[in-house]
């Protein structure tokens, strides 16, 4: 977690505007393919490049995605909607508009909660959602060297989008961020979004302004375009609160613009400014009808509502007993949730420890190896295998990491790795109480001075015996044994 | 009102149409006269109706979600002035 501060004094304001690229199979207006890596123009149909005499017909997948992220967020569906086109131009949008929709959007409303810190510093926040409405992505533009000139691709024109505008509810880069991960895993639940941030799939605008605290009125605001990762609109929010108050505190002026991150100088730039805006000149698209939405419809997608992150968050913490916070990690991504549950789907399964192993150890691993759980080098039915064998006493929670990092390295089967490498924990009484004695009599000053009060040096002696065991003995059984010992005669 | 030279150059540049000086009066004329009948419209008789999205009183037809199309590259960039690797070459253009 940042440990940033907003400079005491002031506040901050902060909108996010924030574009999902819908799974849909085909994209929104043509029957081309949306799937991501094909030959550049392998996909781009009559339709998508804008050629003369053609016809868009809206996909009702890509309606229904938008619905039910409008439903998820407790939003109203529009039961009329409608189509408006935003005139500019750009060589990767070659009808000259973008087809959006700008008086009707198709989701009204909504809200969605989100946490901040933890533990006693938690706090929740509820961030309203303006609107989300349909729209088309435009093609890519690669400016490499093509002789001077400019390459095109147009596979990803027509791509559906939702674009999701918050209202000016977050008051620290902290919250944005949060927001922004609740968004990206509501669409991941939903399965409407892959949520890839490095191809594209989620882009986030940030819309920020800083004022004097206590004032009600908002400060002139500046946009940040198409920040790629988490990390980086924490980073780009900061810089630009920062930027904007000093600018204030030195007698500046925040000019209204359009800004981009720059994560190598780790500072924003400017792009242009409202002066220089575009003039977008919407007008209904004569092309395209109101979409009318029937109760009926919109209620058979509501069935198809899955388990939200909220909920079951909350599910975590009735029927597992888990942390809110825990709750909350384990529910952050669709891919972690489906990943603990796949490893306490396991019969006899202790979903604590199952809670503490994906937070712990299998976290640092992906993060050692910048993976996603879904790659993660441990798959959840043989981490399910290991925590079996903590749960029935063969490993210690030590040894269990170490057979983990071999399953990371080398795979294979946990009880094959603990047959190979000898790492069964001793758990035989009489073993242990043979070390045990060993100990007490090759220390006869420490036990004299534990008896005579000295409580701390019970960790020396379990420290002594885990020596002797090289690590394997069951430390509950050592300290059992040890407490007998040492205070029972 | 009546439209400046202004507005009538913005007008032009977000069109992409380069305007000749001598056309300038006789296109100021015309847009006027245009911008003067689309004024009907302040009528406040006309207030408290509801704005149509589009003059057919139809609504929009759904299309299932399905792949139709297949790669057409090679018919559709033949009109395509430059070419290179499968992508369209236009004059360079970075924002």
């Amino acid at each position: 977690m940042s440990q940033y501060a907003i400079p005491s004094g002031w506040e901050a304001v902060i909108g996010l505007e924030i574009h999902a690229q819908l799974a849909t199979r085909s994209k929104i207006f043509s029957g081309a393919s949306t799937a991501f890596g094909a030959e550049p123009n392998a996909q781009a149909c009559a339709v998508d490049l804008g050629l003369p005499g053609v016809l868009p017909v809206l996909n009702e997948g890509a309606v229904r995605m938008a619905s039910l992220f409008g439903l998820a967020i407790d939003a109203d569906i529009s039961r009329v909607s409608s189509f408006d086109r935003k005139n500019y131009f750009y060589p990767d949008l070659p009808k000259g508009y973008q087809t959006t929709q700008l008086a009707r959007p198709i989701v009204v409303g909504g809200e969605v909660t989100i946490t901040t810190g933890e533990g006693k510093k938690a706090r929740e926040h509820t961030i309203r959602v303006t609107r989300a409405h349909l729209e088309e992505d435009a093609g890519k533009s690669l400016h490499e060297d093509f002789h001077g000139m400019s390459g095109i691709d147009l596979n990803r024109a027509g791509t559906p989008l939702i674009e999701i505008v918050s209202e000016p509810d977050m008051r620290s880069p902290e919250q944005a961020v949060a927001y922004a991960r609740k968004i990206h895993a509501i669409v991941q639940y939903l399965g409407i979004c892959d949520g890839n941030m490095q191809e594209g799939s989620f882009r986030v605008d940030a819309n920020i302004s800083v004022r004097p605290e206590g004032d009600e009125a908002f400060g002139t605001r500046t946009e940040i375009k198409n920040v790629n990762s988490f990390r980086f609109l924490q980073r780009a929010i900061e810089f630009e609160i920062e930027r904007q108050i000093d600018l204030l505190e030195t007698g500046g002026e925040v000019v209204q613009a359009t800004r981009l991150y720059d994560p190598d100088r780790d500072e924003t730039r400017l792009m242009r400014t409202k002066e220089e805006a575009d003039d977008y000149r919407y007008f209904p698209c004569p092309d395209l009808l109101p979409v009318e939405l029937d109760e009926a419809t919109i209620e058979s997608w509501r069935a198809e509502l899955p388990e939200l992150p909220d909920a079951k968050a909350g599910r975590y913490q009735t029927e597992y007993g888990l942390s809110a916070y825990d709750a909350g990690v384990l529910t952050s991504s669709r891919a972690t949730a489906e990943y603990f549950e796949a490893v306490i789907a396991r019969e006899g399964s202790d979903a604590k420890l199952a809670a503490n192993w994906v937070m712990g150890e299998v976290a640092a691993l992906l993060n050692r190896l910048e993976l996603e759980i879904g790659e993660c080098p441990v798959p959840a039915d043989k981490l399910a295998d290991l925590l079996e064998r903590i749960n029935d006493g063969t490993l210690s929670n030590k040894l269990g990491r170490e057979v983990f990092e071999a399953l990371a390295e080398e795979g294979g089967s946990v009880d094959a790795i603990i047959e190979a490498r000898g790492l069964k924990q001793i758990s035989d009484t009489g073993a242990i109480e043979a070390m045990v004695d060993e100990v007490i009599e090759a220390n006869p000053g420490q036990v004299e001075a534990y008896r005579g009060g000295k409580d701390k040096l019970f960790g020396f002696f379990v420290g002594q015996v885990m020596k002797a065991a090289k690590g394997k003995a069951n430390p509950k059984a050592v300290n059992e044994v040890l407490k007998r010992r040492l205070d029972g005669e | 009102m009546s439209l400046t030279n202004d507005q009538l150059q913005a007008v032009a540049h977000l069109a992409r149409i380069a305007v000749e000086p001598e056309s300038t009066e006789a296109l100021r004329t015309d847009l006027n006269a245009i911008l003067d009948q689309a004024r009907l419209l302040d009528d406040p008789r006309l207030n408290d109706l509801e704005p149509m999205a589009h003059p057919l009183d139809q609504t929009q037809r759904l299309r299932p979600d399905e792949v139709t199309e297949t790669d057409q590259r090679d018919t559709l960039m033949e009109g395509a002035p430059a070419q290179e690797n499968g992508l369209f070459l236009v004059p360079k253009v970075i924002e």
